[in-house]
Order: structure tokens, then C-alpha cells, then sequence
């Protein structure tokens, strides 16, 4: 039992670790940080780490191999949207534009990774350059405005990048709460059945008291964070987007063989070929689906901007790679999950917010991250030595 | 009674929740072969751990006395000076470094600024002369082979002036003659005077080099035989590794019904992946019916894995040609997944490095070369593989907490058992072991034998490579020996002995 609780704690110590730091910093800004306009710009600002984020998970996955580029694609996919609406192009075509164009530079990286075994650290920091350029290229070097409102409606940006409130609630908006509320009891039900299946079936459950902590804690969270959105101006439409994602690939890497794959070819490439799995593919996967994720990024980004400008996206790749270390994945592939890559954005993104409300020189806040980074992965480290 | 070398008394050392060492105690005298024995787990390797300093002192309770002083080494760089040299099972060579440069890793000779290569390599070559090898200490380590690899790490032991030489499964990867030349090695040291301590699994080497027989289980000394005064055939010393009397090391199979034939090969010819001139196959035919168990025996580098590896969906080698049948049926293997569908199964010989995910739950390794079965729309039924996973860890006897455990964590056995329930939920035919009782202790081989006669019992082929001629001989209905990429002879498990298998290959 002791063990048991002990494995728990260890497998939700980043968990810990957020809560305790967003405590230091609800301290140190005597609560300006939990106000609801900074929990919802905290998501908003931060839309493109955990997208992006989620698909370096699946590239790291697969042995610690990275995805350099993803900065410079996010702004060249950027800059073709926004070029395309400039003149005059339905948006639609734009952004299914902006998805294909992502899929396509994944698949051209996919490819010399997968197929002609080029490290992924060379093929992608090629990408990193090229498309930095590229990116100056059509955009001319100029800032390209974006006025479609349709675009950035749907994609968060500019001053409504609200889901509106379909109940009137005026000053607190009724339908940031109720979703908050059904999504809680979409997650218990849904919880209570696997496990009341599980015990059914007679297979092996974690503890009820673990069990009760967990559904308990998200179910607070979740409400709290509503209960805080709902207080402002209601869901933020670039959250809208980050769930579908996550919960996708969640569902992705724990559910389904490619999924499965992914894991395995970090664990052991030879294995997992002798098993009768083509591991190229597994690797073409993985880099052509970063592809299509930048793309998003790329997409929400120019849209909260509401332009495009060729330095967007400098540094993406490193926080979203930081971002899945400080969530648990491992540099040498094979374990990690969606959901610690998610806390690791979230960590990193309280840790920005919070210095920038407390007035900390940007130049230390990159110290700070620095430092966070170290410690997560010393933590990992020796607390998998300790387990030998 | 010569002079006591070393003495470890009483030696206790704990993990978290576990009691590896147990009052332990063992006297070597100076000039002698003193081996260890005992099952996978019993605490030989952790004994030697203790003693050469990676278990530093302080973290176990007793006293090591060697050559009259009681000793506390901190790290290994203690017992070195002190001439305790300690060779690991797993080779600590570096590939791409020359075998100079790999024997003097840590030991390097001129100053610390500046390494005197003339001097390195000079003294590099001398060693190796000691050892028998007459390569120049400036080839890398990446072009010599297994065998010549294991030498090299003896000369090592003998730059840093090593008077105990600890060895730990030294021949666990060779072959019998590359075996028999290491074994015959430490013998010319003993005449020199040089101690050794021998830990290993292969009994008949044990009782051919050993002096003296400490066995050990779980974690406690049982006793040690001597040469001289004790009877140390290969039954009296497993009689004392597994508390028992071991009548039958394999079990006999009651009803064979041997059918048809499952699968065969003509004229198989394979070449190297690298040196696409180099044969490494060359014209092999063989076959093997439903329900039979068919061994193939041979020296490692035979060709045996790359035969049964290219047969498996051309998982080795280039220019593969001859033809495959499969119950009678002429096919063409494209890849490892059409061989699967075409019900043939290859489990490695490396379950660490080839077969298994280490990393990952003893379900996720049961299920992965048949994953598709358990899916619809490519949405894995988890609830099923759970339910598989237990079927087999009940049917296998696999010892583990629970299948959510990662692979990495259960022994040898336990390991090998997950390794064959992955290809046995495959659902093949035809299944290639190769090596599957490498470093399992007795009870547990024991155990995988009884699995390979359910299989057949259930009208499976079953090819069986060993390089352990009593396993060969005691599982086989049909032998073939294979040598240097050739089939050499084939004879009936009835028929078969080590002389017959070792001539064969000897005349070959």
C-alpha cells in the first residue's frame, strides 16, 4: 500500500510540481494570476505550445528524435494563409491550403527520416533554415494583416475570440459554466464505467483513495477553471481547439496499433521490426503528422496575432520540447504520454505568466525556464535510478 | 591446504524488500579455480559485486579479508590495486575503438595530458600475446569476433596486473571451441599461480576447469565441493543449486504423432547484408514435420540464426535465393509481416535486444506481433489483450505481479516465457527458437521444455536452434548440424550423440 501510494505520487509529480508553483505564484502576485483574464489569456497565449507540444511528443516517442522546424513552418504555413486571404481567396480554401502545405513538409522531413535514414536532428534543423527563409520569401519580408472575420472567429483572434454566450448570462457566462460542468460529468461517467467494467472483469484497478483523489482533483480543477473563464468572457475559442486535439491524440496513443507502434519503436526498433511492424512507416508517421500539427499551430497563431510576420514562431520547437520533457517523456523514446506533455506546457506557460505579472526581466524568465527544464529531467532521471 | 586468498565472511546485503546476500561466506585459496554456481537470481553476481567494489562498503554488513587485511573498497578502482579484477558477462568493449585503446580505458599509460600511444600499444600487444591472440593491438575491437573479444578483456584484466581474476559467464556467448581455448587459458594461469573465480551456467565447464564448487542459493551458501574429496558430476552440483535431485533435465514426451511436412527449404543460399560477396548460407535443405521437434546444432557463426532469420520474410541478409515450401506449397516471403500471416515464427536468441520492449507491460510485448487481432478499425481492444496476456501468463506459469508489469523487471525466464507467448498468440505453424534457454536457469529451461512439447503435442513444427548439445539431444526427434553455412549431417534424436554431432562437425 505504501508503494502503491508512492507509485502514485511519482507518476503525478508534475501534477504536484504545477499546483505547488501555481500556489508560489498565486503568493507572489498576492492572486492577480488566477484572475480570469490571465487564466484565459494563460490558455489562449499558450495554444500553439500545446499543439505543438502534443505532436513533438510523438516524434520524441520514437526514440528522442525531435522536430526542429516546426518554428519556421509554423510561420511560412502562417504566412501562405494569410497571403491567400490577402487576396481575396474563401477561407476555407485557405486554411485546407495551410493543413495540406503542413502535411506536405512533414512528409517531405517524413521521408528523408523514415525512408533514406537521414537523422531527424539534421533533416529537421535543414527544415528550420529553409523555411525561415521561405517564410521571408512570400512574405516579402512585410507584415501581412489579417481582416477575415470568419478566420479569426473560429481560429481566437483578435478582440471576439469568445465561444459567445448562448444563455445571456451578462457578466458571467453561463455557457463557459455549463460546459465545464457537463464536460466534469462526461469525465466521472466515463471513468466510473471503465472501472466499474474493470472490477467486473476482475482485472486489477489503482486504489479506490487514488482512484476518489484523482476524479475528485479534475473534477475540481475543471470547474475552478470554468467557474474563472466564465467570470471574464467565457471559453476562449483556441481552447476549443486544444481539447479536440489532445483528447485525439490522447486517444491516438493509447488506443489505437499506430499508437501502440510509436511506443514500441522507441523501446526497441529491432523487436518491433522482427514483430512483423514496418517501422518506417511508424517513423514517416510521426513526422508527417508533426506536419499537419504545425500546421494548426500555424494557423492559431496568425489568427491571435491577426497578421502574419516572418519572425513568428522563433523558438516553438524548444518549448514544445521542453514542454514534453518537463512532462515525463523520455529522451531516449518510448515512454511519455499526451497528458505529461500538456502539464509540461502548462508549467511553462504558469512560469512565463507568472514572472511577467511579478515584473521579472524577460532575460531571467529564460534563465528560470532554462533551470526547470534541467530539473525536470534530473528529476526523471534519478528518480528512475532510484526504482533499479 | 594452501594459503587462503580470500575470505568473504558472513556477507549480508539488502535491497529495498529484498535480502539478495544472506550470511554468506566463501574461502578461495591462492592458485586455484574456485566456481560459483546457482540459479539465475541466487546472488552470485551481486556476491561478486560486493567484492570488487560496486557495492561499496558500508552498504553490505561482513567482512572481506583478502590476502590477510580486511579490506572496505569504495569503488572499483580499490580492488583493482589490489589485484582483484572483475570481467563482466556483458562485453565493456568499445566498438569503434582499437583493442589498445579499449585495455588501457581508464589504466592509460604516459601522462594524464599527454597518452604515450608507442607505449600503449607496445604493452597492449604483449598481453595479447599472453592471451593467445596474435591480432595487432591496434585492430578495432568492432573486427574481431565474439571469441577474440572475450580474450581481450582477460588481457585487460592482466594490464591491470590482476592476481583474482573474477569472471563472470565468460563463455556465455561463445562457441564450444572458443569455450574450450578460454577455459584452457585460465588452467595455464593457474599453473602460473593466477586465482580465479568462474561463475557460471555451463556445468560441464565447471567440472572440467573448476577446483572448487561454491554453490549458492537464494542468496546463501549451500556448499562447497572440492575436486579432490567430493563427487562434482553435473547431477551432484544441480542436486545442490536447486535443493533437489534433478532425474530428468528434459521431459519425455508421451504420445508423438509426427505428420506431414509443415515447411522446407531447397537449396538455400544466403549473403551477407554488408559484404555482399561473403556467403553466409550456402545450399541449405532441410525440413521439419508437423508435431516434430527438430534441432539444429552447430558452433556459433554456424549460420544458423542467419538461415532461420532469412527464412523468416528475409529478416537477414541480401540475395536470398532457393526455394521455400510451406506444407507443400512453394511460397515467396516478402517481409517479416507476410511470413507472420504465413503462420512461421522466429524468437530471437537476443530477447533483450531483439525481442523484447523492455519498457514496456508484459501485455503490450504479448500482443504486439498480432496486435491486428485484437483491433477493429485500428482501435485496440484493450479489455481483450488484457484477458490474452493473463491466458498466457496462466498457461506459461510466467511469474509476475501482474501483466502491467514492464518486461524489464522479471528475470531471464520469466522474460524468455513473455518472449514465446508473444510469438505463440501469433498463432504459427512453424516456430524457429533460437537459443531459447540461453541464461535461464534449470528449473525454468525446464520449464520452456515443457512448453516446445506442448506445442508439438498440439501438431506445431518446432526448430529448435541450440549451441547446448545436451539440449539438443535431449528435445530433438530429428538433428541436423549445420557448420560454416552448411548443412553437415542429419541424424535421429534416437541416434544422436555429442561425439556423433562434434565429428560431424569436426570432419566437415
Amino acid at each position: 500500500m505504501g508503494s502503491n501510494i508512492g507509485n502514485t505520487l511519482k507518476k503525478y509529480t508534475m501534477v504536484i510540481a504545477l499546483v505547488v508553483i501555481v500556489g508560489i505564484f498565486y503568493i507572489g502576485t498576492e492572486g492577480t494570476i488566477l484572475l480570469p483574464q490571465n487564466v484565459n489569456n494563460l490558455l489562449s497565449q499558450n495554444a500553439y505550445v500545446f499543439i505543438l507540444a502534443t505532436g513533438m511528443l510523438l516524434c520524441i516517442l520514437t526514440g528522442g528524435n525531435i522536430d526542429l522546424s516546426v518554428g519556421s513552418v509554423v510561420c511560412f504555413v502562417g504566412g501562405l494563409g494569410a497571403l491567400l486571404m490577402s487576396k481575396g481567396y474563401n477561407v476555407v480554401i485557405a486554411v485546407i491550403a495551410m493543413l495540406i502545405c503542413g502535411i506536405l513538409i512533414g512528409a517531405w522531413q517524413a521521408f528523408w527520416v523514415a525512408y533514406i535514414n537521414v537523422p531527424p536532428f539534421i533533416a529537421t534543423l535543414a527544415g528550420m533554415y529553409a523555411f525561415r527563409g521561405l517564410s521571408n520569401v512570400i512574405l516579402d519580408g512585410h507584415v501581412v494583416a489579417i481582416s477575415n472575420t470568419t478566420f479569426l472567429n473560429v481560429f481566437g483572434g483578435g478582440a471576439d475570440c469568445y465561444i459567445p454566450d448562448f444563455f445571456g448570462g451578462g457578466n458571467f457566462n453561463i455557457t463557459c459554466m455549463l460546459a465545464g460542468v457537463i464536460g466534469v460529468a462526461i469525465f466521472v461517467i466515463n471513468e466510473l464505467r471503465a472501472r466499474i467494467s474493470a472490477k467486473r472483469k476482475g482485472y486489477s484497478t489503482t486504489s479506490s483513495v487514488a482512484f476518489i483523489v484523482k476524479l475528485v482533483l479534475v473534477s475540481v480543477v475543471v470547474l475552478y477553471m470554468a467557474f474563472k473563464l466564465a467570470g471574464y468572457k467565457g471559453i476562449p475559442t483556441s481552447l476549443i481547439w486544444i481539447i479536440v486535439v489532445v483528447l485525439a491524440y490522447h486517444y491516438f496513443t493509447t488506443k489505437t496499433t499506430m499508437g501502440r507502434y510509436l511506443y514500441a519503436v522507441g523501446g526497441n526498433e529491432k523487436a518491433t521490426q522482427l514483430s512483423g511492424i514496418n517501422t518506417k512507416k511508424v517513423y514517416f508517421f510521426a513526422y508527417t503528422n508533426m506536419g499537419f500539427l504545425t500546421a494548426i499551430a500555424g494557423i492559431l497563431t496568425v489568427a491571435r496575432a491577426t497578421n502574419a510576420q516572418p519572425t513568428y514562431g522563433m523558438f516553438y520547437e524548444m518549448d514544445a520540447i521542453g514542454a514534453c520533457f518537463i512532462g515525463g517523456a523520455s529522451a531516449y523514446g518510448g515512454t511519455g504520454s499526451v497528458f505529461g506533455a500538456i502539464v509540461g506546457a502548462l508549467l511553462m506557460g504558469v512560469i512565463n505568466q507568472g514572472m511577467s505579472i511579478m515584473g521579472v526581466d524577460a532575460n531571467y524568465q529564460k534563465v528560470v525556464k532554462g533551470l526547470v527544464l534541467l530539473f525536470a529531467v534530473i528529476f526523471d532521471v534519478v528518480s528512475k535510478r532510484e526504482k533499479k | 591446504m594452501g594459503k587462503i586468498l580470500l575470505e568473504m565472511k558472513s556477507i549480508t546485503k539488502e535491497f529495498p524488500g529484498v535480502k539478495a546476500l544472506d550470511n554468506v561466506n566463501l574461502q578461495v585459496e591462492e592458485g586455484e579455480i574456485h566456481a560459483l554456481v546457482g540459479e539465475n537470481g541466487a546472488g552470485k553476481s551481486t556476491l561478486m559485486n560486493v567484492l570488487s567494489g560496486i557495492y561499496p562498503f558500508g552498504s553490505y554488513t561482513g567482512d572481506i579479508v583478502y590476502n590477510g587485511e580486511v579490506c572496505q573498497f569504495q569503488k572499483i578502482k580499490d580492488s583493482e590495486e589490489k589485484g582483484i579484477v572483475i570481467i563482466h558477462q556483458e562485453l565493456a568493449l568499445i566498438p569503434y575503438m582499437s583493442i589498445g585503446e579499449n585495455m588501457f580505458l581508464g589504466n592509460e599509460q604516459g601522462r594524464k595530458s599527454a597518452i604515450d600511444w608507442d607505449k600503449t600499444y607496445a604493452e597492449a600487444d604483449k598481453y595479447l600475446r599472453m592471451v593467445g591472440l596474435s591480432e595487432s593491438s591496434r585492430t578495432l575491437i568492432k573486427d574481431i569476433g565474439v571469441g577474440k573479444q572475450q580474450l581481450v578483456e582477460i588481457a585487460k584484466a592482466l594490464a591491470k596486473h590482476a592476481k583474482l581474476l573474477i569472471l563472470d559467464e565468460p563463455t556465455s556467448s561463445l562457441n564450444e571451441t572458443d569455450s574450450k581455448a578460454l577455459l584452457d587459458l585460465l588452467l595455464k594461469f593457474k599453473q602460473e599461480g593466477m586465482t580465479s573465480i568462474i561463475i557460471s551456467h555451463k556445468l560441464n565447464e565447471v567440472s572440467y576447469v573448476a577446483d572448487k564448487i561454491t554453490v549458492i542459493r537464494d542468496g546463501s551458501t549451500i556448499e562447497t565441493l572440492d575436486k579432490n574429496v567430493d563427487d562434482i558430476s553435473e547431477d551432484r552440483i544441480i542436486k545442490g543449486m536447486v535443493g533437489r535431485e534433478m532425474t530428468d533435465r528434459f521431459p519425455k514426451r508421451n504420445d508423438v504423432h509426427i505428420g506431414d511436412i509443415a515447411m522446407e527449404v531447397k537449396d538455400w543460399t544466403v549473403y551477407h547484408p554488408q559484404f555482399s560477396e561473403r556467403k553466409v548460407v550456402d545450399g541449405v535443405s532441410m525440413n521439419v514435420r508437423k508435431g516434430e521437434v527438430v534441432g539444429i546444432a552447430g558452433l556459433m557463426g554456424a549460420g544458423r540464426t542467419e538461415l532461420a532469420m532469412s527464412i523468416f520474410g528475409k529478416a537477414y541478409g541480401t540475395n536470398i535465393s532457393g526455394q521455400l515450401f510451406l506444407n507443400g506449397q512453394e511460397v515467396q516471403l516478402k517481409n517479416i509481416k507476410d511470413a507472420i500471416k504465413h503462420k512461421l515464427a522466429y524468437v530471437t536468441e537476443d530477447r533483450k535486444g531483439n525481442g523484447l520492449i523492455l519498457s514496456n507491460p508484459i501485455k503490450v510485448n504479448t500482443t504486439l506481433a498480432n496486435l491486428s487481432s485484437l483491433t477493429s478499425h485500428r482501435v485496440i481492444d484493450k479489455d481483450k489483450e488484457y484477458l490474452v496476456a493473463e491466458d498466457y501468463r496462466d498457461k506459461l506459469k510466467t511469474k509476475c505481479p501482474t501483466v502491467e508489469q514492464n518486461v524489464g523487471n522479471l528475470s531471464g525466464g520469466n522474460q524468455q516465457k513473455v518472449l514465446l507467448a508473444k510469438w505463440m498468440f501469433a498463432n504459427p505453424d512453424v516456430l524457429i527458437l533460437d537459443e531459447p534457454t540461453r541464461g535461464i536457469d534449470v528449473g525454468a529451461k525446464y520449464e520452456i521444455y515443457c512448453i516446445i512439447n506442448d506445442l508439438v503435442a498440439a501438431g506445431k513444427s518446432v526448430i529448435m536452434i541450440s549451441s547446448e548439445l545436451p539440449e539438443v539431444l535431449g528435445m530433438s526427434d530429428r538433428i541436423y548440424v549445420m557448420n560454416e553455412g552448411k548443412m553437415v549431417g542429419e541424424m535421429s534424436g534416437a541416434e544422436a550423440s555429442q561425439e556423433s554431432i562434434m565429428s560431424c562437425i569436426l570432419k566437415s
